[in-house]
This record gives structure tokens, sequence and C-alpha cells, in this order.
């Protein structure tokens, strides 16, 4: 593969100094996206023709969910990978993702209700997509307590792996629960195979910022990853090497 | 360009409360986390460099 050993950057110590390096240039990214999308949100996209200005939630609502999902198969694969081949550094990044995940999550949860109670009349309905994304949100917290409760670190790797995989059938049921169900939710707002039927401006300030979520959840994963390999290796050659290069 | 005036963009037809209400919640969030993270590495490294000038006194254990 293009001459990288990958193998190499799948030790912490490796991997320690390069996601620090990596990380202002997806928190620069992020705040780059969010500004042009932000922009794009509020002073290009249009008034929509129903909903007047309460739909400019769908900016922050949309991308919000989009993560939350997609956060989530990310962590199960990780979890999945250390699970399955006993690699530290993939249950530590699973690890890493579940608390930005849960706040995405709690962010879909959140705007939704305040866009369905000028929309819908209700800040909440118990139809199939609003219950199957708070389940998804006791799924993170679910997987935050279990890892947390068991002292072990790698026992609770494997617990929480394990958790992690069960739930991601959840996934495809809040992505679908639109088309298998007759929910008061509307149907997905993008499509690879029909036309867009929202405005271009629409559509672009909505990607823009779910470009902004993706390389903030990147950025804030690789901040904790780094964390959470110094609280494991703290009694390493190489963390006491480094602690002596700069305190 | 929408707003005819910034009063007109704060009130946002109407729905104020809700469009801004979202906004306002998710930047919390999205600044909370970042605090709690630069928190937590502050914190982490002050022990780990305590623990490091005690000359590790709880010994060097095998990297569970």
């Amino acid at each position: 593969m293009m001459g990288i050993n990958w193998f190499k950057y799948s030790s912490p110590a490796t991997f320690y100094p390069l996601a620090g390096k990596l990380i202002p240039l997806f928190y620069t990214l992020a705040a780059l996206f969010c500004v042009a999308g932000l922009y794009v949100s509020f002073f290009v996209a249009p008034t929509d023709a129903t909903q007047g200005e309460a739909y400019r939630i769908i900016f922050i609502h949309v991308p919000a969910a989009w993560m939350s999902m997609f956060i989530y198969l990310v962590m199960a694969f990780w979890a999945g990978i250390g699970l399955a081949f006993n690699t530290r550094l993939s249950s530590m990044m699973a690890q890493a993702l579940a608390p930005t995940g849960a706040m995405l999550t709690f962010v879909a949860l959140w705007t939704g209700a305040l866009w369905g109670k000028p929309t819908w009349g209700t800040w909440w309905v118990w139809d199939a997509r609003l219950t199957s994304e708070l389940i998804l949100l006791f799924l993170y917290i679910g997987y935050l307590s279990l890892t947390a409760a068991i002292d072990d670190p790698r026992r609770a790797d494997k617990a929480g792996a394990i958790l992690a995989l069960v739930g991601v059938v959840n996934v495809p049921i809040i992505y679908f629960s639109v088309q298998w169900w007759n929910t008061l939710h509307q149907g997905a707002s993008v499509s690879l195979t029909r036309a867009p039927s929202m405005a271009m401006t629409m559509l672009l300030g909505m990607l823009l910022m779910a470009l902004a979520a993706w390389m903030y959840s990147i950025a804030a994963a690789l901040s904790r990853v780094r964390l959470i390999i110094l609280e494991r290796e703290k009694h390493t050659t190489w963390v006491q090497e480094m602690l002596e290069r700069k305190p | 360009m929408n707003w005819g005036s910034w009063s007109a963009f704060w009130h946002m037809g109407g729905y104020a409360f809700y469009v801004w209400g979202s906004y306002a919640v998710t930047l919390l969030c999205v600044v909370g986390e970042c605090l709690l993270l630069a928190h937590r590495r502050r914190t982490l490294l002050k022990t780990l460099n305590q623990m490091h000038r005690l000359g590790n006194q709880d010994g060097n254990e095998t990297p569970t």
C-alpha cells in the first residue's frame, strides 16, 4: 500500500504522535466547513415555501442525525476488530468515538423536537424513526456505562464490543424506518436514486454542515483516543520517555 | 440575501425560539465537549508528571 506500513501505526506508541499532528488539521477543516456551511444556511439558502424559516434547523438536525448513525457503525467496526484480532488500539478508538456519538445523537433528538413543535405541533411522538433514534442514544449510554463499570480495560473492551455489535441492528432500523412504517417523520432528505427534492443551495448548506460535523467528530475522537492511550500505557517506557522530554 | 435587517434575522420569521434554541444547544454541546477534553488532558498530564517525578513508585507493571 504505497509504502506505508499500516501495522506500524496500529501500535499506540506510534499512533499517539501521529494523532497529535492530525488533530489541528481536522479542527481547522471543521471550522472552515462550519463557517461556510452557516453562511450558506442562513444567507444563501432561501426561505422554505411551506415551513418558512423553521426549516433552517435542518442544517444541524440532518448532519447530526447522519453522524449519530455513522459514528455508531464506525465504533462497532473498531470494537469488532478489537474483539476479533485483539488489537488494543482499535478498542481504544471505539471507546473514544462513543461520547461524541452520544452527543450528536442528543443533538439530533433535541433539534428534532424543536423542529417538530412548530411543524407537527408536538415535541415528541413515539413513531419508529424517533423511537429508534432514542434507542441509539441508550445504546451509546449503555456502552459508555458498561465499559466504565469494568475495571480491567481488556475485559471492558470485550464486553463493550459485544454490546456495540448487538446494537448495530438498530442503525438500519433508524435509516429505513421512514420507509418501513407509516411515520410522522418525513422521508430521506437526500437519496442517491432520486433527484434532489430541495433547492440546491439548501442541499449545499446541509452537505457543508455534514462535512463540518464529520471533521469535528474525527478531531474530537483523536483527541480522546490520545487520552485513553496515555491512561492505559502510563507505565510503559515510551510514555515515561515522553514525560522526560516534555513534562 | 434573505434578511432586510439584523432584527429580521434574529426574528427568523417568528421561529426564533426554535431555530436559535437548536443552534444554541448544539453550540453548548460542542464547546462543552471540547472543554471536557481539555480539562481531562490537563489533569491527566498533571497526574502522570507527578507519578513520573516520584520515580514511578508503584513500579513498572506490564502494560495492560
